[in-house]
């Protein structure tokens, strides 16, 4: 029984999302806090270096915090904000309970009851149903501790292969296409490659809203002589001073690579001596682009063939270079075949392993990267270790105290498992740190979705807008209630610190994991008094393997201001930059930098189809997705923190002029959006920044505001990951405002 | 305590990405907490995402002191033009009207002008202001002359402007190109657009596209 209890505007008017402005003690000048708590930014994948106010046992606010070498004190509006989503009206203090007859749709229970409630349905739909029948939905934004017990829970005390994570919606094409070059999947360099390098290439990054610091290290590399080359189908901030941009069509990225790569070997614009002794691949991959002539490039890609040539030109005979990418070329269909492309214009040049010639996708969460190496992913095993490998199966289980052939195979993403409950397979479902609602595609289908489940149980500190179908909601833990690592944007592990206390009833997820299997009468294995205990058993867990931990300790993460992985030894000091001689490598040892048992990178075909859905007569126009800076991807935080939502308060569609023009609307009025899935009504922003066939809607907005309304559930069928880049709408002026305009926008809380 | 000598606040409007991260942090200041004191100014949305922050320029001889009849607007020694004084601000609104960069603001609420002061509580003990230090751009930058002209070569400071016949120079130091020659703009040029360029243009000129037919 998972649907909505009651009217969203009830639940809303109850749980939120309410604006939090500061008041009290947060306004009051000359306040000495009790304490100055060095830790990170909840946000992004940057995690940014924050000291948090502290002030009886409430966070007040922040001071830069200089020392901490990625940011040296800056930060994005996020960062500065997200200390008002802490003592905020929408907190969950209490277990929740569904009940349509109370206010809002929920009734606070004792938690110890909830959490017996909890264990005694999942008890028996596994009893009625099989292990199979339970699956759970889990987070990159959670520290590697909690992400690493996630998993752990799912293969040992439901046994359930059913466990994927919101990564699937951010990472796995650019882990699938590193894996498939390289061996290995990280982020190549540290951010201080890029200054130095004398060609910066950013393919579908939009990195000044959505990696807002990395900004800096563009703009000095520039000062120091470099080019900056940015693709993209809009003129976003960091693309408007840029050297070269080429505006390309959404979904085309792979096409511009091959067609790059076949100028480069026509103007033998290649490291001969890079490709013969640490590669292979080359000759059938040469072979597979000579299609790919500046003409046609040019017709597939919607960029002008000069372009393409300069950019050619600049890559091809740079000496030192950084190529980075993000969802832009991720978010596909063929999502895998653009990062193949884009690594195989690297590899090509040589330009790797060294100083000041990087390769990097930017993660998106705060730990998109850790939260994508210890076993929360369907297939994985801690250390980035493989499911389905018996050798890798026998490692974990032995750290876990199981019979190794009592692991689950591995499961489905995230998207499947939808599809599983629309089948009657999975009839139970676990969520933490997750709201799929809003951030998967296609959302008509996932709230359907929602409401067959038989039970579902939501973890999280608001009630974000899947959580109102749940039937019981436990109350989880901010980010600055706990302690334990993430791994940020360049694969370096960080200490979370605890600043305050989760309120009321609000627990540490982790304990609410433990505390569900010990009611299940399956605390085996989950009886950790501290999370730096389940640190301890990962960094066991994870030896040996690719992302090696166990040579960390929390002590060494905070004196040397992190530590990147492989680290196999509490010796050894971590690893910046990989793929140099001598870095940690369990695969090839020493036979060479990457990642495979012969030591040599792989070129990929990287080959182009068009996206799913193309535009046509009835559809002729292509929507794309994205983030704006001052929101965090499905808004649970970000659009309850009231100066945040004031920067940008409701989703605009960008429009062209000229496209604008032929369908006779302007700027600011009323359009409706609709693709063959569903419809919006927003207002328009007409902008001259975007490609005249292409329209822009960001998503971290919910119900009559959400992009994913109109979004495609294709999936790439390597990574799995949803096309959020690429689907066919149509336009019109609306003839009126949405009914209920703003009912989704966030409110100031009726106590304000 | 006093700021510094040797340190300057530069703006080079040409990093700026618009996140408003210095409007966000403007607003967690002691002093002011809950307001911000930075104008950010879009430039014209319709053609580019230019983003302008405009923050106090610290004049030498700063009009908005020389034009207020409560003599409420007082400059530091070390160069740090305050906001007004609350028991002698009158709430008159001339130096809102007369200082030529847009900076003091009217804070009807308290009848009082308020602007920017370059974070004269960081400042005086040595931090950074607050926004110079979280922006993400370098767009604000709080340091010394001769580290900003090793981090920046492509760039020169500038910190003499004419409006009209009057010349004002400001503690505050603008980034411009290295090569750009001083310009005298006329108020005139201002005063009516120009026909757009298609050549200027980055995306017309570089998009290969099709519109669609619209029935
Ligand atoms: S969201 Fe990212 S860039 Fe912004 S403050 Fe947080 S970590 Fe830094
Ligand atoms: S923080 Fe810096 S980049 Fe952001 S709007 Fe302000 S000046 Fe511009």
């Amino acid at each position: 029984m998972a649907q909505l209890p009651r009217d969203p505007l009830e639940i809303r008017e109850q749980f939120g999302p309410h604006l939090a402005f500061s008041s009290g003690s947060r306004l009051d000048r000359g306040v000495e806090p009790d304490a100055l708590v060095k830790t990170h930014c909840c946000f992004c994948g940057q995690q940014c270096g924050i000291q948090l106010k502290v002030k009886d046992n409430e966070v007040i606010g922040f001071e830069p915090w200089m020392e901490f070498p990625f940011n040296r004190g800056m930060l994005c509006p996020k960062g500065v904000k997200r200390y008002l989503q802490g003592s905020h009206p929408d907190r969950l203090l209490r277990a929740q309970l569904r009940d349509p007859a109370a206010e809002g749709g929920f009734r606070g229970i004792d938690y110890q009851d909830a959490i017996g409630r909890v264990a005694k349905q999942l008890g028996q739909l596994q009893a009625k149903y099989g292990n199979d029948s339970i699956g759970m939905l889990s987070g990159a934004s959670l520290t590697t501790e909690k992400t690493y017990l996630m998993g752990k829970f799912a293969r040992v005390c439901l046994k359930t292969p059913f466990i994927d994570y919101n990564g699937r919606l951010c990472m796995v094409s650019a882990g699938a296409g590193n894996k498939k070059a390289f061996g290995i999947d990280r982020a190549a360099n540290p951010w201080s490659d890029i200054v130095g390098s004398e060609v910066v290439w950013i393919s579908g990054a939009n990195v000044a809203e959505c990696a807002p610091i990395t900004t800096s290290y563009v703009w000095q590399a520039r000062e120091q002589g470099a080019k900056i080359i940015v693709v993209d189908p809009r003129i976003t901030p960091v693309a408007r001073t840029c050297d070269l941009f080429l505006p390309i069509k959404p979904g085309r990225d792979v096409a511009l690579f091959n067609g790059v790569l076949k100028l480069m070997i026509e103007h033998d614009w290649l490291d001969h001596d890079f490709i013969e002794n640490h590669t292979v691949g080359f000759e059938a991959l040469a072979e597979s682009v000579q299609q790919w002539t500046p003409a046609r490039t040019a017709e597939v890609t919607g960029i002008a063939e000069r372009l393409i040539r300069q950019a050619a030109e600049w890559w091809g005979t740079a000496s030192t270079s950084f190529l980075m990418h993000a969802r832009g070329i991720e978010h596909h269909s063929h999502g895998v075949q653009n990062v193949l492309g884009a690594i195989n214009i690297v590899l090509a040049s040589g330009r790797i392993g060294r100083e000041h010639c990087g390769y990097a996708t930017i993660t998106g969460q705060a730990n998109g990267q850790g939260g994508r190496e210890h076993g929360q992913k369907c297939d994985q095993l801690p250390g980035g270790r493989d499911l389905a490998d018996p050798a890798h199966r026998a490692h974990v289980a032995k750290v876990w105290d199981v019979d190794p052939d009592e692991l689950p195979p591995p499961g489905v993403d995230a998207y499947e498992l939808f599809r599983k409950i629309d089948r009657g397979e999975i009839r139970g479902l676990i969520s933490l740190c997750f709201n799929p609602l809003v951030s998967l595609p296609d959302s008509g289908f996932v709230a359907r979705m929602l409401d067959k489940l038989d039970f579902y149980v939501a973890i999280d500190f608001f009630l974000n807008e899947t959580a109102r179908h749940a039937d019981i909601v436990l109350p989880g833990s901010l980010q600055e209630e706990d302690e334990g690592t993430v791994t940020q944007i360049e694969g370096r592990v960080i200490k979370i610190n605890q600043a305050v206390d989760p309120p009321g009833e609000a627990r540490q997820d982790w304990r609410i994991i433990q505390d569900i299997a010990a009611a299940l009468g399956r605390p085996h294995g989950f009886t950790f008094n501290h999370s730096r205990e389940i640190f301890d058993e990962l960094r066991r867990a994870s030896q040996g393997g690719v992302a090696d931990y166990s040579g960390m300790t929390w002590e060494k993460i905070e004196r040397q201001f992190g530590v990147c992985w492989p680290c196999p030894s509490e010796d050894h000091p971590g690893t910046p930059r990989l793929f140099e001689p001598g870095t940690p490598n369990p695969i090839a040892g020493d036979a060479g930098p990457f990642y495979f048992p012969d030591g040599k990178a792989r070129f990929n075909l990287a080959e182009y189809t068009p996206p799913t859905e193309e535009v046509d007569a009835e559809y002729p126009v292509i929507l794309t997705t994205g983030r704006v800076v001052s929101q965090f991807l499905s808004g649970t935080q970000t659009r309850r923190i009231g100066p945040l939502v004031d920067q940008y308060p409701e989703p605009r569609v960008e429009i062209h002029p000229r496209l604008a023009a032929q369908l006779g609307i302007q700027d600011g009025q009323w359009t409706t959006i609709s693709s063959r899935r569903g419809e919006l009504t927003l207002r328009a922003m007409v902008v001259k920044t975007i490609r005249p066939d292409t329209v822009f809607i960001p998503y971290h907005w919910a119900g009559k505001q959400s992009a994913n309304r109109l979004t495609i559930a294709a999936q790439d069928p390597i990574s799995k990951i949803p096309e959020y880049k690429v689907c066919a709408v149509r336009l019109r002026k609306a003839a009126s405002p949405p009914a209920n305009a703003s009912d989704e926008t966030s409110h100031g809380h009726p106590g304000k | 305590m006093a700021i510094p000598e040797n340190k300057y606040f530069f703006i080079d409007p040409h990093r700026c990405i618009g996140c408003q991260s210095c409007v966000q942090a403007c607003s967690e200041c002691d002093t002011h907490k809950g307001k911000s004191m930075i104008h950010l100014e879009t430039v014209d949305r319709l053609q580019s995402p230019q983003t302008l922050p405009v923050i106090c320029m610290h004049c030498d001889s700063p009009t908005c002191a020389e034009v207020c009849p409560a003599d409420a607007i007082k400059r530091t020694e070390d160069g740090v033009v305050q906001s007004a004084r609350k028991p002698r601000c009158i709430a008159c609104n001339n130096c809102v009207l007369a200082c030529p960069f847009g900076v003091p603001k009217m804070e009807t609420s308290m009848d009082l002008m308020m602007k920017c002061d370059m974070c004269y509580d960081r400042t005086s003990i040595g931090k950074k202001p607050m926004c110079a230090t979280v922006c993400p751009s370098g767009a604000l930058h709080y340091g010394t002359l001769s580290e900003i002209e090793e981090l920046r070569p492509r760039s020169r400071t500038n910190n003499e402007f004419r409006f009209g016949g009057q010349t004002i120079r400001t503690k505050v130091q603008m980034m411009v190109p290295r090569q750009s020659p001083a310009t005298h703009l006329d108020v005139a040029d201002g005063m009516f657009e120009s026909p757009a360029d298609e050549a200027d243009d980055a995306m017309l000129s570089g998009a290969v596209f099709e519109l669609p037919t619209v029935q």
